[in-house]
């Protein structure tokens, strides 16, 4: 009780928007189509943040945060499918249990690969994420119900504005809640300096593998919101260029800032999807030239984060 | 017999691959020496040596060693050219932002090009510039692509270890990849040494780039993703920053896929190069030819 207490006026806001969104939605103010893209900014936001506790927050450059929400999404939609569920409250364990599925294989992974540091920490997730791919490509061998490269078809619809948007604002609080506890401010000296944190007789190892399991869990939970909001998935959704989509987003919003990726992640949502009904198709592929160029600038000038300044 | 000759097949095969792989690896491991960067535009330079020798081979009917000389000279002003604009201006930045200026600049080089007006995001069939001819040795069948692919790569390498190894240039850039701030007090000039290395790197690329759509004659602006990516592990198997490790790291890999894509399945290839990676990196991070222990 006291969790909520404490974050009050956050909970208070958020029932705002929702009563907001809702009576947009209820009489359906704004297309169908916008009311999709409103519940896959949640879903992203809620992934991106897992991002940002791993990379933002704890240093730890991950290029493969794409496969754990491929995983979250593909472990849910097998459960629905193979358990019959199609009730928001029968979906709470499967959507818990895919979070939980990917990040065991987040701590699983990590074990070994978060001994790496920087580029070869990058190398090595971008080729755990590659190997998922693969995997999700020949998973009909495994069970036909998983397409393999046809990708995951027939999953129920259960994704509704309630679901996506209270479970994202509440992950968001607990997140909030965990960095900053004891763990967050050990992620956070992890970050700065991992030898002085050795010093200080923080368990680094450890820490690494909290937060990278923690961020995998966010992604795993943000696929599972996903797979039964477009019913659909393919292989194809959970590769590099994803993951990437995700890193734009933490650096956009600003390294190790809640507020900053929320912005950033509804900006791009409203962005990559706003200019598919606003410029004509054979512009859209522009968006893709002008995004590496701005991501370069970003670099150049603002490597912590533009919305918020990060650190 | 039968399982001699098409395993000697298979061999022949891999070092088809891997020695392209090679050709990139060089580049992925010499700019790692020089700036510590993995520098993922690397991959879309090999794309871009196909794309320029696609062009000059179906629109312009020039001889196949000057389609080799412009290509390199394109490639190397590429590689050129993206050192100044992106990687220069980060010379002292964290080495993640470096990283990630690399991941954009490979994205907006694919992107680009695929624009419509450009080469678009199609397949398009590479024009052999010769018939495929097959000479058969009884156990096993060699063609002249990968003669060529050989040769080539035997000429590039012997070139390059004569640059490295017995002169001045060279001189200076393993000095400057062994200790840069030494380096530069030794009046080493840095930023040629890093614009030259950029140079030689992207030029073998372009190689790479035309032997791989010769022998794979299929190109699409994303074809250097993947070979990209595998050429680095090759790298990192070989123990980055070692030239002869790139070499023997790519044969490794090249052979790996092709031994996995014939015993097993060809949809396993590109997981078993990943698994290669991880187990490098767990048992012996500084490569096959690595000494120094470090964590890295």
């Amino acid at each position: 009780m006291k969790f909520f207490w404490e974050a009050r006026k956050v909970i208070l806001l958020a029932v705002l928007i929702y009563l907001v969104l809702k009576a947009v939605f209820g009489f359906q103010l704004l297309s169908q189509y916008i009311e999709q893209i409103t519940l896959f900014s949640f879903i992203v936001i809620l992934t991106s943040l897992g991002l940002n506790v791993i990379y933002g927050y704890t240093g730890q450059f991950s290029l493969g945060h794409a496969a754990f929400y491929g995983i979250g999404a593909y472990v849910s939609a097998y459960l629905s499918k193979s358990l019959g569920v199609d009730g928001i409250l029968g979906f709470m364990p499967v959507l818990f249990l895919s979070g939980v599925g990917a990040g065991l294989v987040g701590y699983l992974i990590g074990i070994p690969i978060l001994r790496l540091r920087d580029d070869f920490l990058a190398i090595a997730t971008l080729g755990f994420g590659t190997l998922v791919r693969v995997i999700l490509d020949n998973s009909d061998r495994f069970s036909e119900v998983l397409g393999g490269s046809r990708g995951f078809v027939g999953i129920p619809r259960i994704t509704n504005l309630e679901l996506a948007f209270f479970v994202t604002v509440f992950l968001i609080l607990v997140t909030r809640n965990i960095i900053f506890s004891r763990f967050g401010l050990f992620w956070r000296c992890v970050k700065n300096d991992e030898l002085a944190s050795q010093g200080i007789g923080i368990n680094t190892s450890r820490m690494k593998l909290m937060a990278f399991s923690y961020g995998c869990f966010l992604a795993g939970i943000g696929g599972a919101l996903y797979a039964h909001l477009y019913t659909f998935l393919h292989p194809s959704n959970f590769d590099i260029l994803k993951s990437i989509d995700f890193l734009i987003i933490v650096i956009v919003g600003g390294m190790g800032s809640i507020v900053g990726t929320i912005y950033a992640g509804l900006i791009w949502v409203g962005f990559i999807e706003g200019l598919r009904i606003v410029l004509p198709a054979e512009m859209l592929d522009l968006r893709w030239v002008f995004i590496p160029l701005f991501l370069i600038a970003l670099m150049m000038w603002r490597p912590y984060g533009l919305i918020r300044k990060g650190g | 017999m039968e399982t001699i000759s098409y395993l000697l097949q298979q061999c022949v095969n891999g070092l088809q691959l891997g020695a392209v792989y090679a050709l990139i690896a060089l580049g992925y491991t010499m700019v790692y020496g020089v700036l510590r960067l993995i520098n993922f535009a690397h991959g879309d330079i090999f794309m871009l040596g196909a794309f320029i020798a696609y062009y000059l081979i179906s629109k312009f009917d020039i001889p196949i060693y000057l389609v080799f000389a412009i290509t390199m000279v394109c490639t190397a002003a590429a590689g050129y050219i993206i050192e100044k604009v992106a990687y220069k201006p980060l010379r002292n930045a964290p080495r993640i932002s470096l990283l990630i200026t690399a991941v954009g600049v490979s994205l907006f080089l694919e992107y680009f090009l695929s624009l419509k007006f450009l080469f678009t995001a199609n397949y398009i069939g590479f024009p052999r510039p010769f018939e495929v001819q097959v000479y058969d040795l009884s156990l096993f069948t060699v063609t002249n692509i990968q003669l060529i692919i050989f040769a080539v790569t035997a000429v590039s390498l012997v070139l390059l270890f004569l640059l490295i190894y017995k002169t001045k240039y060279g001189k200076a850039m393993r000095a400057v990849s062994y200790d840069q701030e030494v380096a530069a007090l030794m009046g080493i000039n840095i930023d040629a040494t890093i614009s030259l290395t950029f140079i030689v790197g992207a030029a073998l690329a372009g190689v790479g780039g035309i032997l791989y759509s010769i022998a794979y004659p299929q190109i699409n602006v994303f074809m250097g993703i993947m070979p990209g990516i595998k050429s680095f592990i090759a790298a990192v198997l070989g123990g980055i920053g070692i030239i002869h490790g790139a070499v023997l790291g790519g044969l490794v890999i090249g052979m790996s896929e092709v031994f996995v894509s014939g015993f097993l399945s060809s949809t396993f290839r590109d997981g078993v190069i990943f698994i290669i990676l991880f187990l490098v990196l767990l048992l012996k991070p500084s490569g096959i030819f690595g000494k120094r222990i470090e964590k890295v």
